[in-house]
């Protein structure tokens, strides 16, 4: 089977570092830090007292007032996000067949604040749990009300792997347009996990960063003193189109989505495989399906999370991937700036590699202080500050709790 | 407007996110106001809550008017 080409003609966002993907590329570019204080909740009680919040996200710009009450804070991200995106791509929805349009979507958790307040509601006052509980909290809810909002009836799931999640929504995205059985998608994801829970189940794990005294550099990937993550939040959404057929209508095109790998470590819950044999793995597929060579690549937007066991098997999987030309390519983790958005990582990251494709600029890693002897240094991690360099094919790795591996691979037209 | 009244009418204007002069004595909660199933749950759960009354099963199927939830939690509540 001819498999069609396929092309993103619209994005948008709402992340820490900014409500649009121009406010986003700006501070990527410059190395800002979206860390701060945690504004959502009292932190008295929690070891990490900090986290990259989305900020001044106005909810009412998007949706009905009626809509906010019912949905959870990541359904809001998404559908914000995903105005954005179909605005931006331009496509008339008077005009195009709703028939020929899905949605799949990603997201990690879900409505994580939601089932720890009706829950809590249940103990404390309530004998019933809200109708809206099991609807607002489902982490599928939100592509299905994409779909609801826009009329779009064409395939709509949601894919659950952690803080691989958006990226198998969009390489599943991708495949569908492929495969002739969608002419338009609409993925991405999201997430908000900054919440009493969140933090402190992830507190709990021992996977966050406890820099209190110094949010803004906390999120300090492939430096010799990272101790942990920092949680971010929020969304990013792709229009995902046929390639002939955005042609045709003259649209504005990104980037072209050429493959994507999938894999798994088989190796333990939440540990990294330390020779990172499922990221080797998974790379060596996406740029196989791409139709590409390893050397073909210039730039590779990593998952670095600035833990201390993932941040050393990655870049041992890019080495053994791309043996010499290992050291010829740009690598960065944008999560050094944007924090970890869990299930939307790879949403805003896919952004982030298409961005830095457009602009012809490696977007840095910030916050590196010190050499770790266990990395090695002739890797060019982008340090601290942003890097000219051309950029005609980008991959985008997301690795998540569970082991599940996912890598998007992004070519310039 | 007694008070149990005004405080029904608070709750399904925040609920149903519609205007107060929507919410008459006769006004349907699905026909009129635009709740669905789930709303009009909710809004059984609210007054409940509200009022610190239970409404069984049986009794809130009843319920469909703006003037039916008045009546039954004032008769209940008295």
């Amino acid at each position: 089977m001819e498999l069609r080409r396929v092309v993103i003609t619209g994005a948008g966002t709402i992340n820490p570092l900014g409500n649009s993907v121009e406010e986003y590329w700006k501070n990527l570019k410059n190395g800002v830090s979206g860390a701060g204080p945690i504004t959502h909740f009292d932190t008295t009680l929690h070891t990490t007292k900090f986290a990259c919040e989305v900020k001044d996200f106005d909810a009412i710009q998007y949706m009905e007032r009626k809509e906010i009450r019912k949905y959870d804070l990541y359904t809001q991200y998404a559908f914000a996000s995903t105005d954005q995106a179909i605005k931006d791509s331009g496509i008339d929805l008077e005009k195009i067949d709703g028939d020929r349009v899905g949605v799949i979507w990603g997201a990690g958790i879900g409505g994580l604040q939601t089932f720890y307040e009706e829950a809590r509601a249940y103990k404390d006052e309530r004998p019933r749990f809200s109708p809206f509980f099991i609807p607002k909290m489902i982490a599928n809810i939100a592509g299905g009300l994409v779909s609801i909002k826009y009329g779009f009836r064409g395939p709509n799931y949601t894919t659950v792997s952690a803080c691989a999640s958006a990226s198998h929504a969009m390489i599943d995205a991708m495949n569908m347009i492929r495969m002739g059985k969608a002419d338009i998608m609409i993925t991405g994801g999201s997430e908000a996990g900054v919440n009493e829970a969140g933090v402190a189940g992830f507190n709990s794990m021992r996977a966050l960063s406890t820099r209190n005294d110094d949010p803004s550099t906390a999120s300090r990937p492939f430096d010799k003193d990272r101790d942990g993550f920092v949680m971010g939040e929020g969304s990013a959404a792709f229009v995902f189109e046929e390639y002939e057929s955005a042609v045709k209508r003259g649209a504005k095109i990104y980037a072209e989505v050429v493959g994507g790998g999938m894999s798994a470590d088989a190796f333990h819950m939440t540990a990294p495989d330390p020779d990172g044999k499922g990221a080797k793995l998974v790379m060596k597929w996406a740029i196989e399906d791409a139709g590409l060579k390893p050397e073909d690549i210039d730039y590779i937007n990593v998952h670095g999370t600035s833990t201390p066991l993932g941040d050393i098997a990655e870049p041992k999987a890019i080495l053994s991937t791309f043996g010499n030309h290992a050291y010829k390519l740009s690598i960065s983790s944008t999560k050094s700036m944007t924090g970890h958005l869990l299930g939307a990582a790879g949403a805003i990251e896919g952004l982030a590699s298409v961005l830095a494709m457009q602009n012809n600029t490696v977007p840095p890693t910030i916050n590196h202080f010190t050499d770790d002897p266990e990395i090695d240094d002739k890797l060019d991690f982008t340090f601290n500050v942003a890097k000219e360099r051309e950029i005609n094919v980008a991959l985008s790795n997301t690795f998540g709790f569970g082991g599940h591996n996912a890598t998007v691979v992004f070519k310039k037209l | 407007m007694s008070d149990v009244a005004a405080k029904v009418k608070a709750i399904i204007v925040d609920k149903l996110g519609v205007d107060e002069s929507e919410v008459t004595t006769e006004a349907s909660f699905t026909n009129d106001l635009g709740a669905d199933s789930l709303d009009t749950v909710e809004l059984i759960m609210e007054f409940e809550k509200e009022f610190d009354l239970a409404i069984p099963d049986d009794e809130a199927e009843k319920i469909s008017t703006v003037g039916e939830a008045v009546a039954h939690i004032e008769a209940a509540v008295k």
